[in-house]
C-alpha cells in the first residue's frame, strides 16, 4: 500500500494549563518527515503554545514531545536547536544588530564556545538570505526594518540554522501576497528535501493550498487532522471559530473559505 | 556581508590599548607638577626611580591611574552585561542601584566589621555580597514571570539608591565614622582616598568577571532576541543569567569598594562603543573593559587637576557627563518604542 511513514516530531497526549486556564488537553499530533503540516485555530487556541512546548520554552504538564523518537526534555538546548528551528511571530530585538548578524545567529547551535563563524557558516547564512530574498537588507539594522522585512530575516535565520524541523508561527502575518507565496514555496521546498515544517496560519485558504495536511485546534483539543479538504469544512469551522462560512472548491480542488458577514 | 572576525576584534582592542596607554601618560603627567610625556616615559622605563619627580609619578600617580583604569573597566563591563541581560540600553550598575547595594555592604563592614574582627580587606567581598543581594532583590521586586520590565527595574533602582544612600549615612553615623568627608566620597564616588594595596583585589575581581563573561559573549548577542528566542537557538538562558549575576556583582563590588558610587560609566562607555563598533558582545565586552579604563583615567585626572590644588570627586564628573546622556537615551528609547 503506502510507504511507511517516518514521524519527525510527535506530540503525545500533551496538556498544559496557565494557572486555572487549561490551554491544551490531550493533544496527539504527528509531524511526518517530508510534509508541511498546517495548524489553525482561533486566537488563544494554543497554537503558539504548541510550538513553545516543542521548542521546550514551556514544559507540558502532561504528555511528551518527541523529536526523532527522543523526548525533547532529554536533549540539551543546543542539541534541540540543531533539530528544530523556530520562526516566531515577531521579535523585539533590543540592540541594533544588522540583518546579516541576525541571520548568522541561526548558526549558533553549530558553533564552538567562543562562537566565531567559519567561512562555511557565513556561506550558509548568505545562501539563506538569498533564498528568502533579503540579501539586500544584509547591512541594515534589524531595528530599522519593517515588520514584513523583519519576518523574512527571521525566516532566513531559521533556514541558516539547518535543522530538520521548521516550526513557523504565522510566518506570513506581516507579508504581502507576493511574499506569502514566496515563503510558502520556500517551506514546500524545505519539506521536499525530506525535512518537515509545521506552519501555524490564520489564512485557511492559503494554508489549505500549501500544506500536505492540516490540524485544527479548538477548545484546547484537536478537532481534526487530515488532508486540507477533510479539515477545512463548514462544520469544523463552526467548531473551531464559531462562525458560519462557505467552503468553496477551487478549480484545482483546494478548499476556499468565504466567511459570511 | 560584513562579519566580525578575530582580526577585527584584535585590531580594535589594540587601538583601545594604545588609547589606554595615552590616557595613562596623561594621568601620570598631569598635576601640580606637570610633566611632559617624554619625561614620564623615561621615568617608567628608566632605572633611576629616585628623586621627588619619580616619587610623584611612581608612588602617587601610578597607583591612582592603575585603580582608575581597573574601576572604569569593572563599571563599563558590568554596564554592558546588565544591558544585555535586561535587554535595555539604559541599564547601568549605578542606575539600577546595584552600586548602592555594594556600597551598603562595604560601609557595613567599615562601620561594624571591626567588632567581629573584619578589617578593610573584607570590604570588597562585602561589597560583592551587597551587589549580588541587590540584584536578586531587584529581580524579585521588579520581575514577573522571568521578564523584567525596564520601567519597574529603573524605578526600583532609583528608590533603592536613595534608600542605600540614607542607610549608608545612617550606619556611618551610628558607628561614629567621624570622618564625614569620607562618607561623602563614598556617596559621590572618588579615588582620592583609595589605597594602592587594594589594586590586586580589584584586578582579581575584574579578571574573574571577564573570565566568566567573555565565553558567553555570543550568548549575550542571542539574548537580544529575547529569552525565548535565545533558548530556541540553544542558549541555556537561566544558566547564563546566573553566571552573569555573579560576574557583574564581582565587578561592581570591586569597583565600589575602592571608589564608592561612581555613576554612569556603565552607561556612557557601552553606549559610545556600541555606536562606533556595533552591538556584537564578542567585541563589546573586552572593548568596554579598555574603554571604561580610558574614560575613568581621563575623568580622574581631570577631577584632580581642573580646580588647581583642590580635588573634585571623579563621580561628579562622570555624573555631569552621564546624566544628560541618560535622559537623551531615555527619550530615544521611548521614541523607538513608539515606532516599533
Amino acid at each position: 500500500m503506502s510507504e511507511p511513514v517516518t514521524v519527525a516530531l510527535s506530540f503525545e497526549g500533551v496538556a498544559i494549563a496557565f494557572g486555572k486556564r487549561q490551554i491544551l488537553r490531550e493533544v496527539d499530533l504527528d509531524l511526518r518527515a517530508g510534509e508541511v503540516l498546517g495548524v489553525a485555530g482561533g486566537n488563544g487556541a494554543g497554537k503558539t503554545t504548541l510550538l513553545r512546548i516543542a521548542s521546550r520554552v514551556l514544559a507540558a504538564s502532561a504528555g511528551r514531545v518527541c523529536v526523532g523518537g527522543r523526548d525533547v526534555e532529554s536533549l540539551s538546548r543546543r542539541e534541540l536547536a540543531r533539530e528544530i528551528a523556530v520562526v516566531p511571530q515577531d521579535v523585539q530585538v533590543s540592540f541594533p544588530f544588522r540583518a546579516s548578524e541576525v541571520v548568522l545567529m541561526g548558526r549558533s547551535p553549530h558553533l564552538g564556545a567562543f562562537g566565531y563563524e567559519s567561512p562555511a557558516d557565513i556561506e550558509r547564512a548568505r545562501v539563506a538570505m538569498t533564498r528568502v530574498g533579503v540579501d539586500h537588507l544584509a547591512d541594515r539594522s534589524i531595528l530599522d526594518l519593517s515588520g514584513g522585512e523583519r519576518q523574512l530575516v527571521l525566516i532566513a535565520r531559521a533556514l541558516a540554522q539547518d535543522a530538520a524541523i521548521l516550526l513557523l508561527d504565522e510566518p506570513t502575518a506581516h507579508l504581502d501576497l507576493r511574499h506569502r507565496i514566496q515563503v510558502l514555496t520556500l517551506v514546500r521546498e524545505f519539506a521536499a528535501t525530506g525535512r518537515s515544517a509545521l506552519v501555524v496560519s490564520h489564512d485557511l485558504s492559503l494554508a489549505a493550498r500549501s500544506c500536505d495536511r492540516m490540524a485544527l485546534l479548538g477548545g484546547g483539543r484537536l478537532i481534526g487532522v487530515g488532508r486540507p479538504a477533510e479539515i477545512v469544512t463548514k462544520a469544523n469551522l463552526r467548531a473551531a471559530f464559531g462562525i458560519d462560512a462557505e467552503v468553496l472548491v477551487a478549480p484545482d480542488g483546494a478548499p476556499l473559505v468565504v466567511p459570511r458577514l | 556581508m560584513r562579519v566580525l572576525t578575530k582580526t577585527a576584534v584584535a585590531g580594535t582592542l589594540l587601538v583601545l590599548l594604545l588609547l589606554l596607554f595615552a590616557a595613562a601618560m596623561f594621568g601620570l603627567g598631569v598635576g601640580p607638577a606637570g610633566l611632559p610625556p617624554g619625561e614620564v616615559w623615561s621615568l617608567l622605563v628608566g632605572d633611576d626611580a629616585a628623586g621627588a619627580t619619580a616619587d610623584i609619578v611612581l608612588r602617587v600617580r601610578w597607583p591612582r591611574v592603575m585603580l582608575a583604569s581597573l574601576v572604569g573597566a569593572c563599571l563599563a563591563v558590568s554596564g554592558v552585561l546588565f544591558q544585555a541581560l535586561l535587554r535595555n540600553p539604559l541599564a547601568d550598575p549605578y542606575v539600577l542601584g546595584v552600586s548602592g547595594g555594594a556600597a551598603l555592604g562595604g560601609i557595613a563592614v567599615l562601620s561594624f566589621g571591626s567588632a567581629i574582627g573584619l578589617g578593610a580587606s573584607a570590604v570588597p567581598p562585602a561589597a560583592f555580597v551587597g551587589a549580588i543581594l541587590t540584584t536578586l532583590l531587584l529581580y524579585a521586586i521588579a520581575g514577573s514571570r522571568g521578564r523584567v520590565s525596564a520601567t519597574n527595574l529603573l524605578l526600583t533602582g532609583v528608590v533603592f539608591n536613595s534608600f542605600a544612600s540614607a542607610a549608608i549615612v545612617f550606619m556611618a553615623s551610628i558607628a561614629g565614622l567621624s570622618d564625614g568627608a569620607n562618607i561623602f566620597l563614598w556617596l559621590i564616588g572618588s579615588l582620592s582616598a583609595s589605597r594602592a594595596d587594594v589594586a590586586p583585589w580589584v584586578a582579581a575581581f575584574l579578571v574573574a568577571g571577564l573570565a566568566t563573561a567573555l565565553p558567553m559573549a555570543r550568548n549575550l548577542n542571542l539574548l537580544a532576541l529575547g529569552e525565548e528566542g535565545a533558548s530556541q537557538l540553544g542558549v541555556e538562558v537561566e544558566r547564563v543569567k546566573r553566571w552573569l549575576l555573579v560576574s557583574t556583582s564581582l565587578m561592581v563590588g570591586a569597583a565600589v569598594s575602592v571608589a564608592g558610587l561612581i555613576g554612569f560609566v556603565g552607561l556612557i562607555i557601552p553606549h559610545l562603543l556600541r555606536l562606533i563598533l556595533g552591538p556584537d558582545h564578542r567585541l563589546l565586552v573586552p572593548a568596554a573593559a579598555l574603554g571604561g579604563a580610558v574614560f575613568l583615567v581621563v575623568c580622574d585626572t581631570l577631577a584632580r587637576s581642573l580646580l588647581g590644588g583642590r580635588e573634585l570627586p571623579v563621580g561628579a564628573i562622570t555624573a555631569i557627563a552621564g546624566g544628560p546622556l541618560f535622559l537623551w537615551l531615555l527619550r530615544r528609547h521611548h521614541l523607538r518604542g513608539i515606532r516599533a
